[in-house]
């Protein structure tokens, strides 16, 4: 997407600056009109209609994808998350755990997260696991996240939520599947 | 001097001296539209300053990591007051206000067709804009973010004043925006010389034309939605607020809704000088005029079907995402059809190199380039991915400084010369604009791959070693490139007044009208008015000019000291009438400095005050209206009045008319934007109640629509009878209607104390309080209007010669009855069915 970006770019630009300093000497109004249909059908109609259909064949179905759509193995572990000025309030409904900026998942296996905030609007974002989702008072959003390899990811809100945005951040360990079990095992003992 | 030019310098006094402002402080009741317009490019140019002094600020704390110069609290400030100022107090008026300047120049006209409003419009602007920006000398500034989402910028979260400057000031700049799209709309469909058809239009035309189109239609939706949030905050009504059955996301939807039409508000005015240019510089028409205009046409209907792509993080179905992301995609093809047009013309032509086609160029590459990583960001799972990030901030700047700023400078250079009588600097100008180029690259083409890394924007600071530290020490000392690329712009412009040499006619051998107007520019524009026969009429007849000075022909005399101008069909350009202009006039000062004193009770909550000053607003404009038509300082019936033409007041159907139907489009959409909010709240706010009967009795409102409806039956009776020249009961009449229209305002008075509405409690209520308030508002002052109209009958300046005002009012009425009908519908009837 971005290659192609920048081809685009540069040819647009490239022509222009030939057109710029091109002499043509007199031209009919024939080749004229010739001259227009060839650049604009041709560059202001077929040209981004190509593209985009292109664009848009290849991104509605990763869109689609990355929904949390119901699973035919078993359903997800679930984990909500609360946002509130400025920490984040975790709990793991199935076994009772609550934490505090930080989330423990298991690696190579989706997660849906359930968003919601106490005040104002935030969101949630591990950019390396995935897009951001907001979070509003009143609603719950649902992210499903998927971490391919056990290890440490950071997250942050990328809302705009008051003074405190800037230093709202959060972690996410994520454990390989043995271990994961482990932790929560632990964890719970320490409740 | 030859007699032909001693004619000419006559002719030149004469109308100087009707057309001219008055001398000293009288230069603040002038409404000629070249000081307006003026007025407005400078005030612009000001608050630009600011704006950007403010980004200087926030480029040096980003510019190391960590640094501790500027707390959160001033950041966001500062981050906050940075949009503000650039969106709404620098593009738009600044953009308005070359229009305002040009657009009746360009289509042979010698004012606006509504200079007063022009005048007070500005008011509106310099008060409301020194308003927002004294919050920031007092370091109470807005601090949610310029497009302020709830529940931030609400009275839980932000306790100060801030919002409330933004909210107030905005809705106050908002009038000028409105009253100046209102005035370009009639000006180019109704004032255009005689034989300029749509056709022959400057092309120019037709974008100011969409863009105010545009505005008419998009800015209702955010005044409706800072009403109301004012109100959340100020009485403590229930729109945003989940806990009474209001909703966030309401404002996300209604901000968005002006939000993305704004961006092409922006940018249409900006093409349109870039499609004025290039045929300039490549000595030929413009290539494909008509794909152009259609181009401009579409890109105006789909900017309103895509504000959804600003909301594709907030969790929305899948199917509108699809639906959002393919419209806002689709923008790319009418975009690409003017770039490409461009293109073709220049491939065609002789290209004429100089400073305005260099800063066109800049447009060209960054704005592609910035039109590109729109494309992708209209790709939901990237958008995912990089939304509310500085990929977002470099796109936007992108877009709206290559889109916008570069053309503008170009702009500004190019008529330059029109406005000082000189030349600009060849040297300087370069040197700004390869400072201007460098600095904006380094600065934001480096800040995608910030964005791409992961930083969020509106931090104020972040921590040492995550990759972005030499990306943001570029990106400032790229920023101060820029800064100083444009000191040197202004400084050339600043300097040219002095030492420029000086400007020969038409100095770029251009091809529309505004270049037959004497140089340095005059205050009447056309000695007289030509007759155009194609669409660049300077190529055609080069002598035009001095036919124009030398009263060759229409209109080259003054009536009775009258300032006046054609008026004309919309389509096909023929002259219908004369429309005669007011003189300088104080009354649009006295307007703008008693809202003014609305605007700041209202932010200092002393609403006894804040209720005194609205009524004194009310009596100017009631006054205003009072000088109009046959009063004395204006066109009193006369035995040598004109007939063919006549004078507009005379007539039918006059560019006020046609002023009350556009104002009547913004006021619809204002409207359908509050039935939007009501259904959307109803149908999606999480916690929605609605009582199991309705808090309004359905007896005693049918009575007050029966009423409503009776007077507007009278007054369509008298009406159309005065149409036919019959005036017999018309004063009695029209005092019937009113009294008839004021009972029914009683009866709706009455009803809203007898419903005992909980407003503070929910958002139901909150919502019908609002569209009582609305309904009450227009009753009044239809009834208010329709009075004077009878006084005006008596004082003999409505009458069976005179029929105009009473049918320039007239669509009020009818707009007035269908939206209580409408309301009766959707707001009593669909939620008993339910």
């Amino acid at each position: 997407m971005a290659g192609f970006s920048v081809v685009t770019l540069v040819v647009v630009a490239s022509l222009w600056l030939y057109a710029l300093r091109r002499r043509p000497g007199e031209v009919s109004d024939e080749q004229a009109q010739r001259i227009q249909n060839r650049w604009v059908i041709g560059g202001g109609l077929i040209l981004p209609i190509v593209s985009i259909t292109a664009l848009l064949a290849f991104g509605i179905p990763i869109g689609h994808r990355m929904l949390p759509l119901p699973l035919v193995e078993e359903e997800p572990l679930r984990i909500d998350v609360t946002a509130r000025q400025w920490w984040w309030d975790v709990s793991y409904p199935a076994s009772g755990i609550r934490l505090r900026d930080e989330l423990h998942i298991p690696a190579g296996m989706p997660v849906d997260l359930h968003l919601t905030s106490e005040d104002v609007i935030h969101s949630f974002w591990v950019p390396r696991l995935g897009g951001k989702l907001d979070m509003l008072p009143g609603r719950t959003n649902v992210l499903r996240l998927e971490a391919d390899e056990p290890g440490l990811y950071y997250g942050q809100c990328a809302e705009y939520c008051g003074t405190g945005h800037a230093h709202m951040k959060f972690t996410v360990r994520a454990h390989a599947p043995g271990e994961f079990d482990a932790w929560l095992e632990g964890a719970t003992v320490d409740e | 001097m030859s007699e032909q030019q001693k004619h000419s310098a006559q002719l030149h006094e004469q109308f100087d001296r009707v057309w001219g402002n008055l001398p000293g402080f009288g230069q603040l009741a002038a409404v000629n539209h070249t000081s307006v317009g003026l007025r407005f490019v400078v005030t612009g140019l000001f608050f630009f300053l600011v704006g950007g002094v403010l980004a200087m600020l926030m480029r040096t704390q980003l510019a190391l990591p960590e640094q501790e110069i500027i707390g959160p609290e001033l950041y966001s400030q500062l981050f906050t007051m940075h949009g503000t100022l650039m969106m709404f107090l620098f593009a738009i008026p600044i953009l308005e206000g070359v229009a305002m300047y040009l657009i009746p120049k360009m289509v042979g006209a010698r004012d606006l067709a509504f200079p007063r409003l022009g005048a007070m419009g500005y008011y509106c602007y310099l008060f409301g804009g020194l308003i927002i920006l004294s919050s920031l000398a007092l370091s109470i500034a807005p601090d949610s973010g310029w497009f302020m989402y709830t529940p931030l910028s609400s009275s839980t979260f932000s306790p100060g004043p801030g919002s409330d400057f933004w909210l107030l000031g905005i809705t106050f700049v908002e009038i000028s925006s409105m009253t100046g799209a209102i005035e370009l709309v009639i000006s180019i469909l109704r004032t255009r010389s005689n034989g300029m058809s749509l056709r022959r239009m400057p092309i120019f035309c037709w974008y100011i034309l969409a863009m105010a189109l545009m505005i008419v239609f998009g800015f209702p939706p955010l005044i409706l939605g800072s009403i109301l949030l004012e109100l959340e905050r100020a009485a403590g009504l229930v729109f945003f607020e989940v806990a009474g059955g209001g909703d966030p996301l309401l404002w996300q939807h209604l901000f968005w809704l002006f939000g993305h039409p704004e961006v092409y508000i922006i940018f249409l005015p900006a093409a349109g000088i870039v499609s004025t240019l290039i045929p300039v510089f490549a000595r030929r028409p413009i290539v494909g005029y008509r794909w152009i205009v259609l181009a401009v046409i579409v890109m105006g209907f789909i900017s309103f079907g895509l504000w959804v792509h600003h909301m594709f993080t907030v969790g929305i179905p899948q199917l509108a995402q699809a639906f959002f992301s393919m419209a806002s995609m689709l923008v790319a093809i009418p975009t690409a059809i003017q770039v490409f047009a461009w293109l073709a013309t220049l491939w065609t032509g002789r290209v004429v190199w100089n400073l305005p086609m260099l800063w066109i160029l800049g447009f060209l590459i960054i704005f592609v380039a910035g039109g590109l990583t729109g494309v992708m960001l209209a790709l939901v799972p990237f958008n995912w991915q990089v939304h509310d990030t500085h990929f977002v901030v470099a796109h936007m700047h992108y877009v709206l400084v290559g889109g916008m700023l570069f053309p503008l400078i170009a702009g500004l250079y190019y008529w330059l010369p029109h406005v000082s009588g000189r030349m600009p600097s060849d040297m300087l100008g370069r040197w700004a604009f390869w400072l201007v180029f460098i600095g904006f690259n380094m600065t934001f083409l480096l800040m995608h791959l910030t964005g791409l890394l992961g930083m969020p924007r509106r931090v104020y600071t972040y921590e040492a070693g995550l990759g972005w530290d030499w990306l943001n020490l570029l990106s400032s000392i790229g920023g101060f490139v820029m800064a100083i690329g444009i000191a040197m712009f202004l400084l050339d412009i600043f300097l040219h007044f002095r030492f420029g040499r000086r400007a020969p006619r038409n100095p770029w051998g251009a091809d529309s009208l505004e270049w037959a107007v004497a140089m340095p520019v005059t205050t009447y524009n056309f000695i007289s008015l030509p007759d155009i026969r194609s669409r660049h009429p300077l190529w055609h007849n080069p002598q035009l000019p001095f036919e124009i000075e030398e009263g060759k022909h229409a209109m080259a005399v003054i009536r009775h000291g009258r300032r006046e101008t054609w008026g004309s069909d919309a389509v096909t350009g023929r002259v219908r009438e004369v429309v005669h202009l007011p003189s300088h006039s104080w009354i649009p000062l006295q307007a703008g400095v008693v809202l003014a004193i609305v605007c700041l009770s209202l932010l200092l909550k002393t609403y006894w005050l804040a209720l005194g000053a609205t009524l004194v607003a009310a009596f100017i404009m009631l006054r205003w209206s009072w000088v109009n038509g046959a009063h004395p300082d204006m066109a009193p019936v006369r035995d040598d009045d004109p007939s063919d033409p006549p004078l507009h007041s005379r007539t039918h159907d006059g560019p006020g008319r046609w002023g009350m139907l556009v104002t009547l489009m913004a006021n619809g959409s204002f409207y359908a934007s509050l039935l939007f909010g009501w259904f959307y709240l109803w149908t999606a706010s999480p916690q929605w109640q609605a009582p199991e009967q309705g808090p309004l009795a359905l007896m005693p409102l049918l009575a007050s629509g029966v009423l409503l409806s009776l007077a507007v039956v009278v007054y369509q009776w008298l009406t159309q009878r005065l149409r036919r020249g019959v005036t017999r009961h018309l004063q009695g009449g029209l005092w019937i209607s009113a009294g008839i229209g004021l009972i029914h305002v009683a009866v709706l008075v009455w009803l809203m104390l007898a419903a005992e509405l909980t407003p503070t409690q929910s958002a139901h209520d909150s919502v019908l309080a609002v569209m009582l308030g609305y309904l009450l508002f227009h009753g009044a002052l239809s009834a208010v209007a329709t009075a004077m109209q009878a006084v005006r009958v008596r004082f003999g300046y409505v009458s069976a010669q005179l029929p105009y005002e009473p049918l320039v009012l007239q669509p009020f009425w009818s707009y007035t009855l269908g939206v209580f009908w409408l309301s009766f519908a959707a707001f009593i009837l669909l939620p008993m069915a339910w």
